[in-house]
């Protein structure tokens, strides 16, 4: 998924030199996890640079570049690092459009490595995307695989919308063989990653994986069909193949590695309801993290939702 | 663009120094003569063990037993100079390379493991010692340093506040609002910026136009001063005064430490990718250590006993850790409810029980 995104960005900056890639170690180093590796011995100085450490002036530093026509791709290194500049995002990022009255949309993709899973030390394994989703005015998208990751940025860079990016670094290292450019659906929209009949599971990020897994073990030990859907698209929701699909299941189970409580799962669970209720077998569940700060990395195993448990959650959806 | 630079330059003339790297007292230093010789040698004790300890985390990481750990090789006379300088009251804002304060404050080192194990977050056994927790997210604690401070000041205690931050974190907006404070609140608390030239892959000429970082305390119109950060009696003198403002009621100042850091930023990091072997040896040639045993053999107040006895001291540390974090067993999966609020809601419960089912232990 590394080189993906790496692709990303480089073909992107070479097909619109308004391209610009900044942030904490992305030029020289190529950025703690390489994803920006040897951009800026191609690109230049100017298209690609390090920034001082200072998250808050990274994206206030893309939205004026922005409002110059530029096309800014900064990274925040780590989704812990995200809140220093939580308020420039919140306050002007995403309401830049709003309060010019349409006359200055925000083209800035913030990228930001995210989720857990890695074993890496505290504020390095955030699932920060409820803060985002929760903010209108910017998209938030997540993709769980490297041709996603390649089509979603391109299309993300290429848009007139501010985005928030987060790439789950435990897929970082997923292979995939790709032939780039590759273009993906629309990533405005979720996408079934399995067929399935008798549960929808709906994931994202590093937890299509999980959801993947676990489908194969359900059919495989107790001929359960799980349907994967894959969200891609966080805020603003798309629940048209969600719908879809618990029409036809019945039963919905929602999976996030964010604690539970008005993470992704309440909202999904809530318009499953209201525009489902009847096609429903069973309550829609959630299988989550819990509502604590991220363990340590030792405990980070035990935490995060797996696959146990969300067969857990399948059996008792399945509950006559 | 140069970008190693200020890491090649020689050490600047308005650095405050009292050691030159061959251990010779500088002419015209002001040399602590209030340190007592037992002072001395319990100095270059904790820069020994602090060095010995460091090489045992780094050992332990290699061989898998702790996720990362940051090497603070080459910065112990700033931190053992800073540190030894309070009182076991003051308090201590660390950033995460502070291990050398560590060893001054006498903070078990298996604690420091703990965090880099991933067992526990920020570390255990520091706040018995008056420091704070290990603090990942860059510059983000010095205003809790100048809150503590504040508070110390309201209190009428006698109490200094001593924020450890990097030369990367002297870009971050808290850094600012947290010297901004301190000034206009006048409060016992200083800042020892660590500038040991590099903020991961970043040089200081790409985090800041200054040359001198100390002189950014003007624009906040408090006390800034840079010494010699691998000269641990220049650092010892800096923090003197500044603890002395301080009590007094002064206000804050800014120390800028020139060190370097010798090491990688993290376990995780290879710095062949941004510097050069030439700018490394240029700094091993101003290794803390062997500067201040230099001088210290010279005056007669170091004996081959002292080294000796602090080899010892630095064995049993890293034995010590060793045993304490080599192959030790997960905490309890339940621990993870602990602390999250002064008691559990209904819903933690829940899913507390949900955890304890999953690994098949007991919730009551
Ligand atoms: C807010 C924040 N942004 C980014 C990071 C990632 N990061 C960890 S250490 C570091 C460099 C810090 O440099 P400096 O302050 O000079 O301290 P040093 O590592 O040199 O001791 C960065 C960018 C972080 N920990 N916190
Ligand atoms: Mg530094």
């Amino acid at each position: 998924m590394v080189e993906a995104i790496n692709a990303g960005l480089a073909d992107a900056m070479a097909d619109d030199d308004h391209v610009l890639v900044f942030g904490e170690d992305v030029g020289r180093l190529g950025g703690v996890f390489r994803v920006t590796d040897g951009l800026q011995a191609r690109f230049g100085q100017r298209r690609c640079f390090d920034t001082p450490l200072a998250e808050a002036g990274i994206v206030g530093l893309a939205i004026g570049l922005s409002m110059r026509g530029y096309r800014p791709v900064p990274e925040l290194q780590f989704d812990g690092f995200s809140y220093p500049a939580l308020d420039q995002v919140i306050s002007h990022l995403a309401k830049y459009r709003n309060r010019s009255q349409g006359a200055m949309p925000m083209r800035v993709t913030v990228r930001i490595p995210s989720f857990g899973g890695i074993g890496s030390p505290e504020h390095h394994c955030e699932s920060p995307e409820t803060y985002f989703a929760h903010t209108a005015g910017v998209r938030v998208v997540s993709p769980s695989n490297p041709a996603d990751a390649y089509s979603m940025l391109r299309e993300s860079i290429a848009g007139d919308d501010p985005v928030i990016f987060l790439e789950p670094k435990r897929r970082y290292w997923s292979r995939q063989d790709l032939a780039l450019p590759v273009t993906t659906e629309p990533s405005d929209r979720a996408r079934v990653a399995r067929p399935g009949s008798d549960v929808t599971v709906v994931a994202y990020g590093a937890m299509v994986r999980v959801a993947l897994d676990a489908a194969e073990v359900a059919e495989r030990d107790g001929g359960v069909s799980l349907e994967v859907v894959d969200l891609r698209c966080l805020a603003p929701l798309d629940l048209d193949a969600v719908l879809d699909s618990v029409r036809r299941t019945g039963r919905c189970i929602v999976v996030h590695e964010a604690p539970r409580t008005l993470g992704l799962g309440a909202e999904i669970a809530a318009v499953v309801q209201e525009r489902a209720f009847h096609s429903l077998e069973a309550p829609v569940l959630r299988v989550t993290g819990f509502d604590t700060p991220y363990p340590p990395a030792t405990l980070e195993g035990v935490w995060l939702p797996g696959v146990d448990r969300l067969l857990d959650a399948v059996e008792q959806v399945l509950e006559p | 663009m140069a970008i190693t630079d200020r890491a090649e330059a020689p050490v600047a003339a308005s650095t405050l120094q009292v050691l030159a790297p061959d251990g010779a007292v500088v002419p015209g230093a002001r040399y602590p003569f209030e340190l007592s010789d037992a002072d001395h040698v319990g100095m270059l004790t904790a820069m020994t063990v602090t060095r010995r300890l460091d090489g045992e985390f780094v050992n332990l990481q290699r061989q898998g037993q702790l996720a990362l750990y940051p090497s603070c090789l080459g910065q112990e006379a700033a931190q053992v100079g800073i540190t030894s300088a309070t009182r076991d009251n003051d308090w201590l804002f660390p950033q995460y390379r502070e291990l050398g304060a560590f060893v001054v404050r006498g903070v078990d080192p298996a604690g420091i493991g703990h965090m880099w194990r991933g067992m526990a977050h920020g570390g255990t056994g520091l706040i018995e010692k008056c420091c704070a927790p290990i603090t990942i997210p860059i510059g983000t604690h010095a205003p809790h340093a100048v809150g503590y401070a504040l508070g110390a000041k309201f209190d009428g205690v006698d109490t200094v506040a001593v924020t450890f931050i990097g030369d990367g974190a002297t870009s971050e907006g808290d850094v600012h609002e947290a010297l901004n404070m301190a000034a206009v609140f006048q409060v016992p608390c200083i800042f020892v910026v660590q500038n040991n030239h590099w903020a991961i892959s970043v040089p200081l000429s790409a985090q800041t136009r200054v040359t001198d970082i100390a002189s950014k305390a003007a624009g906040y119109g408090m006390a800034g001063v840079r010494c010699d950060g691998n000269d641990v009696l220049a650092c010892r003198v800096v923090m003197r005064d500044a603890l002395l403002r301080a009590r007094e009621g002064r206000g804050p100042t800014l120390i800028e430490a020139v060190t370097y850091r010798m090491g990688a930023h993290t376990t995780a990091d290879d710095p062949t990718r941004y510097r050069s072997e030439g700018e490394l040896e240029l700094w091993r040639r101003r290794d803390p250590i062997d500067r201040y045993r230099s001088h210290l053999v010279a005056a007669g107040i170091w004996t081959a006993q002292h080294e000796e006895r602090a080899t010892e001291t630095g064995e049993r540390a890293a034995k010590r850790l060793r045993d304490e974090v080599f192959d030790a067993p997960m905490p309890d999966p339940l621990s993870v409810f602990d602390h999250v609020l002064s008691r559990r809601s209904g819903e933690l419960e829940r899913q507390r029980r949900q955890l304890a089912r999953e690994t098949g232990r007991d919730a009551t």
